[in-house]
């Protein structure tokens, strides 16, 4: 992965000085209040219902094994002894106090981390595939482009104060694992037909209030040019987005009110003049960035290994399940990526204590050649583990809390921190997925129903994705009291598509029985093999909303 | 007398800033002594009766308007200002970059408004050299943000070759 030079090092301990000196400024009483929020935000520093939160980086979701013991170490001597990993492959404490936010900042560049633009209206962290550089489908490994970016996004002095926060994710497979086509600028990696390298350019998708699938406005610019045409499309947004009202100050409305076709000639019109500068990207710099991601020097695995996991299997239901679920086809042979589930009943999804990161930091060191990442579905990945040591490690993860054999089933859900936590929330988020944990938690029923992803937000900002859960869950607010809106047929994706409306909402105890009663609706129609969502998209929502509310 | 901060150092200064409510009272002919910045609308229209301002006047822009609305030479503008409405309207980061880059401006451009001691460093980074902070920052004081950062990645105004044309 990539490895900070002098440079980057000096960079991220400068910005720790400053913010140093910028948290004892305010506390002396001569930054206003105003005037430090966008200065805490920038640092990853909200202030929320209880406490402060920090929100620290994961760039693409990368993570080494001194990086993971750190954010083992921060969560016991600053925080409440654990952390949480965020649906944008982030880390968040939720009980730092302000004064200590400096010195956690320190032990971050200490190893290479920061919390730098996680959150405020600049340019956030990068996301990308979990599984780059070792997925079956991959056309090109998306990280060394995502940190070309990442240096470019890093304090770049003319977007630190756009009209509102910028995502960008960037995919380089077949299929679509970093849901770029619900984030303000989507890139593909692709080729052409002289066989360049470049990316597919969408703009415009976002979630939260206004949910939008975003458009291709190019459907090539070559990798060389990428800094460039993004400095194209940031330097129209930031002179023309709103900033009158903050509801339409993301960039989707302003492609929407221009028209894609309009808003990619504008961005053209402006990249006419930096195309071709210097900050055109040279061959050495991709080269350079690519050197850090190299192949792995994986060992010769017995080609045994292969029927002593089906002898293990047919012996033990619960690692034939887990292999089932859990792992994920590599692209050497020999070795396969594995999920650790964070989706433990009756543990919020996505929290991970202090002990279990250092039990991480073990596993990926002594199973997958010392790296950890991190998903946007809130679980972590061994990218990179040998078959002669699955059943090991399945016994590792069964001691340790990881091996619920339930990656990608309605019980691995994705849920925001909620009114537990969030201070802009509507409805607590976190009992709801308990409760439809506890409801749902027969494995061979779970089974049964297949794929389904089931996405909680407590409020309409909408960092659960509920809107491209096949079953979405939005606490919304009536009348003071706590509700939830049930939304059913989204999905991310290359065909991402966006949840619609059920009806009526309901309250926090109805929320279970009704979605037993749409789970039995699609278990009664379904056709042989058909998913949730195929079977809804066949059936129909009103099929599914006449029995819901039956 | 007011100071701001120009070319890395407080200084005392004496333009005075007319206002767009301000202009339908100010006859061109009460400008004749002094130092002013005036609004974009009688910026235009004083090229289009003189071709070339006095010297003693100066232009400053709306966070909404942009360099193309300028009428005139803009390289012989002796002060530039942007105007910050809000300190978290970052348009004139833009505006500033586009002055110096696209049109080649080289005079004085000045961050007015409400831009705070924290936005320094990247405001240098976007051409600007002279500002004149909210009124509870001291300038002297402001100054060491100037030196926030030892480098940067991108390419901007003050330099224009990006960090990876220049590692080694
Ligand atoms: S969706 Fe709403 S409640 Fe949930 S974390 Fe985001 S802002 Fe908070």
């Amino acid at each position: 992965m990539y490895r900070y030079d002098s440079i980057d090092q000096q960079i991220v301990d400068d910005r720790v000085a400053q913010f140093r000196d910028q948290t004892q400024r305010y506390l002396a009483g001569e930054i206003a209040e105003e005037e430090f929020l966008p200065l805490r935000l920038q640092n990853g520093l909200y202030v929320q219902r209880l406490a402060p939160m920090l929100r620290v980086c994961v760039p693409y979701g990368m993570l080494d094994t001194k990086q993971v013991r750190m954010l083992a170490h921060i969560a016991r001597k600053y925080d409440k002894g654990y952390a949480h990993v965020t649906t944008r492959q982030n880390i968040q404490y939720n009980w730092p106090a302000l004064e200590d936010v400096p010195d956690i900042l320190a032990d971050l560049a200490s190893v290479e981390m920061h919390a730098i633009q996680t959150s405020g209206n600049c340019i956030r962290n990068f996301t990308a595939d979990p599984f780059a550089g070792v997925a079956l489908d991959e056309v090109m490994d998306p990280r060394p482009y995502c940190e070309v970016m990442r240096q470019w996004a890093t304090f770049h002095p003319e977007f630190a104060f756009l009209p509102r926060k910028f995502k960008m994710a960037v995919c380089g497979s077949k299929s679509d694992r970093a849901a770029i086509l619900v984030h303000d600028i989507g890139m593909a990696l692709t080729t052409n037909d002289a066989g360049e390298i470049g990316f597919e350019v969408f703009v415009g998708g976002g979630l939260g209030r206004t949910p939008v699938i975003a458009s291709l406005i190019n459907s090539f610019v070559p990798e060389k040019d990428i800094l460039t045409y993004l400095e194209a499309i940031l330097r129209v947004y930031n002179l023309s987005g709103n900033r009158e009202n903050k509801y339409k100050a993301r960039i989707k409305i302003l492609v929407r009110a221009m028209g894609a076709e309009a808003f990619a000639e504008r961005v053209d019109q402006e990249w006419k003049h930096l195309k071709g500068s210097e900050s055109t990207l040279t061959a050495e710099e991709i080269e350079r960035m690519k050197s850090y991601f190299p192949t792995p020097d994986y060992r010769e695995v017995a080609s045994t290994a292969d029927t002593e996991i089906e002898s293990l299997r047919s012996e033990h239901q619960a690692f034939d399940r887990w292999l089932t679920r859990n792992t994920r086809d590599h692209r050497q042979p020999g070795y396969v990526s594995i999920l650790l589930s964070l989706k433990p009943v009756g543990v919020p999804p996505g929290d991970v204590t202090a002990e279990q990161l250092d039990a991480i930091a073990d596993l990926a060191d002594k199973y997958s050649l010392g790296e950890v990442r991190t998903t946007h579905e809130q679980n972590m990945v061994l990218a990179d583990v040998a078959k002669d040591q699955l059943f090991e490690l399945w016994q590792d993860c069964k001691k340790l809390g990881f091996a619920s054999p339930t990656i990608g089933t309605l019980n691995d859900m994705i849920c925001c921190p909620g009114g537990d936590f969030c201070s802009l929330a509507n409805a607590k988020s976190i009992p709801v997925a308990e409760a439809l944990q506890r409801k749902f938690d027969d494995l061979d029923y779970l089974y049964d129903l297949g794929d389904l992803s089931l996405n909680i937000s407590g409020c309409m900002n909408a960092c659960g994705h509920h809107h491209v859960g096949h079953v979405g869950v939005l606490g919304v607010d009536k009348k003071g009291e706590e509700w939830y809106q049930i939304q059913l047929g989204g999905d991310q994706g290359k065909n991402a598509s966006l949840a619609k409306v059920l009806g009526p909402s309901f309250s926090r105890d109805e929320v279970p029985e009704i979605i037993e009663k749409l789970l039995n609706h699609f278990v009664d129609n379904r056709i042989e093999g058909e998913s949730f969502l195929e079977a809804y998209r066949r059936i129909g929502h009103d099929s599914f909303k006449a029995a819901a509310y039956a | 007398m007011p100071r701001i901060i120009l070319d890395n150092s407080v200084v005392d200064d004496n333009w005075q800033l007319i206002t767009e409510s301000e202009q339908a009272d100010v006859d061109i002919s009460q400008l004749a002594e002094g130092n002013y910045l005036v609004p974009l609308s009688v910026w235009n229209s004083l090229v289009a009766e003189l071709t070339t301002p006095p010297a003693n006047i100066g232009l400053w822009l709306a966070s909404t308007e942009l360099p193309e609305q300028i009428q005139g030479s803009i390289s012989e503008i002796p002060v530039l200002a942007i105007d910050f409405p809000a300190f978290a309207d970052g348009r004139g980061f833009s505006i500033g970059r586009l002055l110096r880059e696209r049109y080649g401006y080289k005079g004085q451009l000045r961050a007015i408004g409400k831009p705070i001691r924290d936005q320094l460093s990247y405001l240098v980074r976007c051409g600007f050299n002279a500002f004149d902070l909210a009124e509870h920052y001291d300038p002297e004081e402001a100054l060491t943000s100037l030196k926030d950062f030892s480098d940067n990645y991108q390419g901007s105004v003050d330099q224009p070759i990006p960090l990876f044309r220049r590692r080694s």
